[in-house]
């Protein structure tokens, strides 16, 4: 081996006031800002639940049931006996740990298996190609209510992250796996190959930082299709049924038909801040499109 | 050549309906769960008086349907066949009906629920998205529509559950719940049509909201790229009507990838609109599916999981062995 791997692209030169420039991106990016917005007003309502709260008014029987919001309790209570404010406290955070588990999972997955059977090719890329394309035809709530339905007694919140995570790499491989086929034939790709890297050496020091913007855009895709995914499952009665999750917070609102008992103060918050997580996660996926694909700039 | 794909495409059809049954074998057997056993528990909590005979019936039937005593691989090939024969056991919960004729009568409403809402939310979808990149879409589109885009981030049933509180429940505009009014027995007449009518259009419109800024947003994109390519400056150039232009220059090449698109989303489609049968109490699959997961009910359970799958899986193959008479560029030769 005579040949060192000596940097094959010069970096580019830093631009001599990179902070403004990303500031005024940021500026630029109006997806991205509201999106980021939106995730920080959940994060605000659960620290502020957090303080006005303690977990074991999120228990049943801790109050009087079915109660409207009062000065005591701000959201009420629901026919549980729980202090609803105290459960969405606990179960925001739990359905967003879900979502960022099965989420992450997925894109690690996704990305090792898009990395290596696009750039190799080969018996394991039609393997994966396959799988990927046969596979996301399928209606993935009820192979996953079949893995959930086999799980022996209670479900934990980790296990049912789990279980959203069985398909959640689909998604990402094939999306980076694309992505991977057009890279790979990049003037830089070949110059790497010709100085010698090897292949993994490649796709870590060279493709995957290139790639670093489409993958952090799949990743929010990622977390939110697991978040949809467990809200379902949990909706249909397949989730921890000890745990205050919104898809459980959801699931005994159907029980209980607080829709026809007027009990609004019950399903309004879940709803609410399913629907900022979803928009908020919407909006940065678009805004981190925008930024991983600049020709989509012309249109915006 | 055409037969090439033809074989390929219904070999991948195969495959899928193969894999729905394996994973329906094998994932309740590998953490050793037993249907029958946890039924009999469940009932008993609840205090109900389950005669003998009953149960033993139930436990006949179960161990001769899936011949407990034989070997896995027996067993394994016994399912598959059953599975191929439509034969997927008994309900346990309406016990002696079948699975499949508890299905039946729940499919017909999932399948008018879900045709109607995707064709109206295609066309107006596709339509109106189409007259957004075309810049003549009215000022009020323009302005209400890119709300439509970010609804299609929010879950359909979400969505059915805010409808059934504005207009079912505040202003009793619709019904609150079922598939027809509870005191009509259905009946094949020009009112009980009505009747269903009117108990499907919220539902039916839940869905319709959250999927046609899906629509909406696909067709802008295609028309963009479209109004860039070189046939449209000819037909301009020619002088064509700006209608002929939009119809059949336009629209008809901006059109293909939607109905791609369209096969693409069916699973998700459905997923979502089990959610909105379960909001609204619709009798269709969802509901089924719901009453079998509160009642351990295992083979309805299985049963919807594969007929779904396979549904979806047969429509794409449809779609997409029409597809060429819609797209002439597509041939499907092997390259």
């Amino acid at each position: 081996m005579a040949i060192q791997s000596t940097p094959v692209l010069e970096a580019p030169p830093v631009p001599a006031n990179r902070l403004r420039d990303t500031l005024l991106y940021f500026r630029r990016n109006r997806p991205l800002i509201a999106g980021c917005l939106l995730l920080l007003l959940i994060v605000l309502f659960v620290v502020v639940g957090s303080i006005v709260t303690s977990p074991e008014d999120a228990q049943p029987l801790a109050y009087r049931p079915s109660q409207p919001p009062s000065a005591e309790h701000w959201l009420g209570t629901d026919r549980l006996g729980k202090d609803i404010l105290a459960v969405m406290t606990e179960g925001t955070p739990q359905t967003i740990r879900i979502g960022v588990t099965a989420g992450t999972i997925g894109v690690l997955i996704g990305t090792i298996l898009a990395f290596f059977s696009g750039y190799y090719g080969g018996v394991f890329d039609t393997i994966t190609r396959s799988a990927v394309d046969i596979l996301r035809t399928v209606p993935a709530l009820l192979v996953l209510v079949i893995i959930a339905i086999s799980v022996p007694g209670d479900m934990s919140v980790t296990e049912m992250a789990l279980i959203v995570a069985a398909l959640a790499w689909l998604g990402p491989t094939r999306v980076l796996r694309a992505q991977v086929l057009v890279i790979r034939q990049q003037p830089y790709v070949e110059m790497a190959r010709f100085s010698g890297l090897s292949g993994p050496e490649i796709i870590i020091r060279e493709m995957i930082p290139n790639l670093m913007p489409f993958i952090v855009a799949v990743y929010i895709t990622s977390i939110s299709g697991a978040v949809l995914a467990s809200l379902g499952l949990e909706a249909i009665g397949l989730g921890p049924f000890e745990a205050n999750t919104l898809g459980m917070t959801i699931y005994w609102n159907i029980w209980y038909a607080s829709l026809i008992n007027g009990w609004w103060w019950w399903w309004t918050p879940p709803i609410v801040v399913i629907v900022l997580l979803f928009v908020g996660l919407f909006l940065i996926s678009q805004g981190l499109d925008e930024w991983a694909n600049p020709r989509l700039r012309k249109s915006v | 050549m055409t037969l090439d794909y033809l074989l390929k495409r219904i070999f991948q059809f195969v495959l899928i309906a193969f894999l729905a049954a394996t994973i329906n074998f094998f994932f309740p057997r590998m953490s050793g769960q037993d249907p029958i056993r946890q039924k009999l528990i469940l009932l008993q909590s609840q205090g109900v008086n389950v005669s003998s005979e009953e149960v033993a019936g139930l436990i006949e039937t179960y161990n001769a349907k899936f011949g407990l005593d034989q070997p896995l691989w027996r067993q394994y090939l016994n399912y598959l066949g059953n599975m191929a024969r439509f034969d997927f056991g008994v309900s346990i919960s309406n016990y002696p009906s079948t699975v499949i004729s508890v299905l039946a009568r729940a499919i017909p409403w999932t399948v008018g629920l879900l045709l109607t809402a995707t064709l109206i939310s295609f066309t107006i979808g596709t339509i109106v998205g189409a007259l957004l990149a075309w810049g003549k879409a009215p000022l009020w589109v323009r302005t209400i529509f890119p709300a439509f885009f970010t609804f299609s981030a929010v879950p359909f049933y979400l969505m059915a559950i805010i409808l059934l509180y504005i207009f079912a429940f505040q202003w009793p505009i619709f019904p609150l719940f079922g598939g027809y009014s509870t005191q009509r027995i259905p009946e094949v007449s020009w009112s009980f049509a009505v009747d269903i009518l009117y108990h499907s259009i919220l539902p039916a419109f839940s869905i319709v909201l959250a999927q046609v800024g899906f629509w909406a947003l696909g067709m802008r994109s295609m028309m963009v790229t479209v109004q860039g390519e070189d046939y449209m400056l000819q037909a301009e150039a020619k002088g064509l009507k700006d209608s002929r232009i939009f119809y059949r220059y336009a629209m008809r090449n901006a059109i293909l990838p939607q109905i791609t698109g369209l096969a693409l989303s069916l699973g998700t489609t459905i997923s979502g609109a089990i959610l909105v049968e379960i909001v609204f109490s619709y009798p269709g699959v969802g509901s089924v599916l719901l009453q079998a997961v509160r009642g351990f009910d295992w083979f309805v359970i299985q049963g919807i999981v594969f007929l779904v799958i396979l549904s979806v899986a047969f429509t794409m193959l449809v779609i997409d062995l029409i597809y060429p008479l819609l797209d002439p560029r597509i041939h499907y030769r092997t390259e």
